[in-house]
């Protein structure tokens, strides 16, 4: 390998790693969601039975499939609360990690313990507390303190990496010009961030629509979607099954394009205005 | 303003803080405290007993499910971080346009966006006796009768574990290789490197944030995880995890709360051998 100094050599070889590993990722996905169109006497696997709405309708049925609508509704609103947190105070956390404050250090292991712990591990712990003071737990409560676990150091990993690339000069520059601290924050430092935001808000949307082991124990009585879909793995054999994994497969796909066509948007808008 | 400048660090990171210290902190201590607890008559009573972990330490089936869950994420981690560093290498250093580099990046991270349980599911009708390998080995004429082992064995769930967490390998590589200066490799190059020691010698001492990163979210997830070994296996064998939960699905909070102190060990003793290696915060701040 050391020899070959020719470029396509390697290129190629690397290509073709990369297209199989692409295949890999998507090519198991988009069998669901074909699958997903069977007729309605298809079953879960190839050959297609005709090709048929019929098993999306079927996601409707309550009885059927269990509580679709329901889970459907309180992952989203669960995700744009965690979404709406995680991105305040992790972009607020990011700011301040910008020096050394006494329990910087501490505050950060902690995020990142809270990132590696295992998620059932909190879970219970959650669940143990609510009932140890006697509360119900409860999706917006117990639930979304839990997901924030894992969305918030996420969000702050993120804002190292977009602060990283920012320049405390612009900030001068805003005081020098006679900006407040407030006015330093509205003109200068959001809107430089701003595609960072859009990113980590993405992540807390995402990781929260489908967090599964920390919600397990701490949503109370009505699932969100995830666990939703875990009941229905044992308990549904039809191609219902995959019918809702191209439903939230639809949700995740429309965060993502927003989150990064706003970011392009931006980007782009940047590059036109330094330009002229 | 009127508040002092030294303050400010304390009240923007204080939510954070708050936070993590509620429901990160606190259930920590309780799950650790409870793991000491007796449990009477279906009952969770104070105590302070040692016998939550004997009876976990003195059942084979603990080890056992502890040496599975350590033999998947080895394998995952061998097998994330070879595709997880090709890919990004591919990436950063042989695609030349940089649109073209986003775009590629992206193509990488969208299922990371998506749900895990779904991604993990399609392996079915991929995998299974009637599936879509099966079904094809069997028209070309490669086999007679289709293979069983695809599907609901070992093989299956490392599939499943490495199509869900290789996205962290290329993710956190992809990051470190791309902050390398080119330069450098042509000065390697220059000094007479051949391809191979610049990747040896340059390419992965640079990027060892990246691997130390990506092997931590790894590792953790596969020993926090809670349903691929179960579905994947099909109810075979089990994690740590889902022991776990099934202790609590009982009502044996205490035993369950003493299996979660030892897993939580065992995962940090993993990240603490990772961290001594690579100081992450050093290289991430710096």
């Amino acid at each position: 390998m050391a020899q070959h100094r020719k470029r396509p050599w390697t290129f190629y070889v690397l290509a073709s790693f990369f297209t199989l590993f692409v295949l890999f990722l998507y090519g198991p996905m988009l069998a669901i969601y074909i699958l997903s169109f069977q007729g309605p006497t298809g079953g879960l696997t190839f050959p297609m039975n005709g090709v048929s709405l019929y098993w999306f309708t079927a996601l409707f049925e309550q009885q059927r499939t269990g509580d679709f609508a329901g889970s459907f509704t309180r992952s989203i609103l669960l995700a744009l609360l965690v979404m709406i947190c995680t991105v305040t105070f992790s972009v607020m956390a990011g700011l301040a990690f910008r020096r050394r404050f006494f329990g910087s250090t501490a505050i950060f292991y902690m995020a990142v313990a809270s990132l590696v712990m295992p998620g059932l591990f909190l879970s219970l712990g959650i669940g143990l507390i609510f009932r140890v003071i006697d509360v119900p737990t409860n999706w917006f409560a117990s639930a979304l303190g839990a997901q924030l676990t894992w969305t918030l150091p996420f969000g702050l990993l993120i804002m190292f990496a977009v602060l990283s690339r920012f320049s405390r000069s612009y900030e001068e520059a805003a005081r020098d010009l006679g900006a407040t601290n407030r006015q330093t924050l509205q003109y200068v430092v959001l809107p430089i961030l701003f595609p960072g935001l859009i990113a980590v808000a993405l992540f807390g949307f995402t990781l929260s629509y489908d967090e599964f082991p920390r919600t397990l124990l701490t949503v109370g009585p009505g699932n969100t979607l995830p666990l939703e879909i875990y009941a229905m793995t044992t308990t549904v054999t039809s191609p219902a099954l995959y019918a809702l994994g191209t439903v939230t497969t639809v949700v995740s796909f429309v965060a993502i394009i927003l989150s990064l066509g706003s970011i392009a948007i931006i980007q782009w808008r940047r590059g036109v205005r330094f330009r002229k | 303003m009127k508040v002092p400048s030294s303050v400010v660090p304390y009240l923007q990171v204080a939510p954070l803080a708050l936070i993590l210290l509620v429901f990160f902190g606190i259930p920590l201590v309780t799950v650790v405290v409870v793991s000491f607890f007796d449990y009477v008559n279906f009952q969770t009573v104070p105590a302070f007993l040692l016998y939550n972990y004997e009876e976990v330490f003195s059942s084979n089936l603990t080890v056992t499910l502890y040496l599975t869950m350590l033999k998947y994420s080895v394998i995952v981690w061998l097998i994330t971080l070879f595709i997880g560093f090709w890919v990004s290498y591919f990436l950063v250093f042989h695609v030349q346009s940089l649109l073209w580099k986003i775009f590629f990046f992206l193509v990488c991270t969208v299922p990371f966006w998506t749900s895990n349980i779904i991604r993990m599911i399609s392996w079915i009708p991929v995998l299974g006796r009637n599936g879509l390998v099966n079904q094809t080995l069997m028209n070309l004429g490669l086999i007679d009768e289709p293979y069983d082992f695809l599907l609901f064995s070992d093989f299956s769930v490392i599939v499943a574990y490495v199509h869900l967490f290789t996205l962290f390998m290329v993710v956190t590589l992809f990051n470190s290789m791309a902050r390398i200066d080119p330069a450098i490799l042509e000065a390697a190059v220059d000094a007479g490197a051949s391809r191979w020691q610049v990747i040896t010698q340059v390419v992965i001492p640079l990027s060892k944030t990246g691997i130390a990163l990506g092997s931590i979210f790894v590792v953790t997830l596969v020993m926090g995880d809670f349903f691929v070994v179960k579905i994947m296996s099909g109810g075979q064998s089990s994690s740590a995890v889902y022991a776990m939960w099934n202790e609590i699905s009982m009502l044996q909070y205490p035993s369950a709360a003493a299996s979660a102190v030892i897993l939580l060990i065992v995962v940090v003793l993993m990240v603490v051998a990772i961290l001594r290696i690579v100081d992450v915060r050093k290289e991430l701040s710096g």
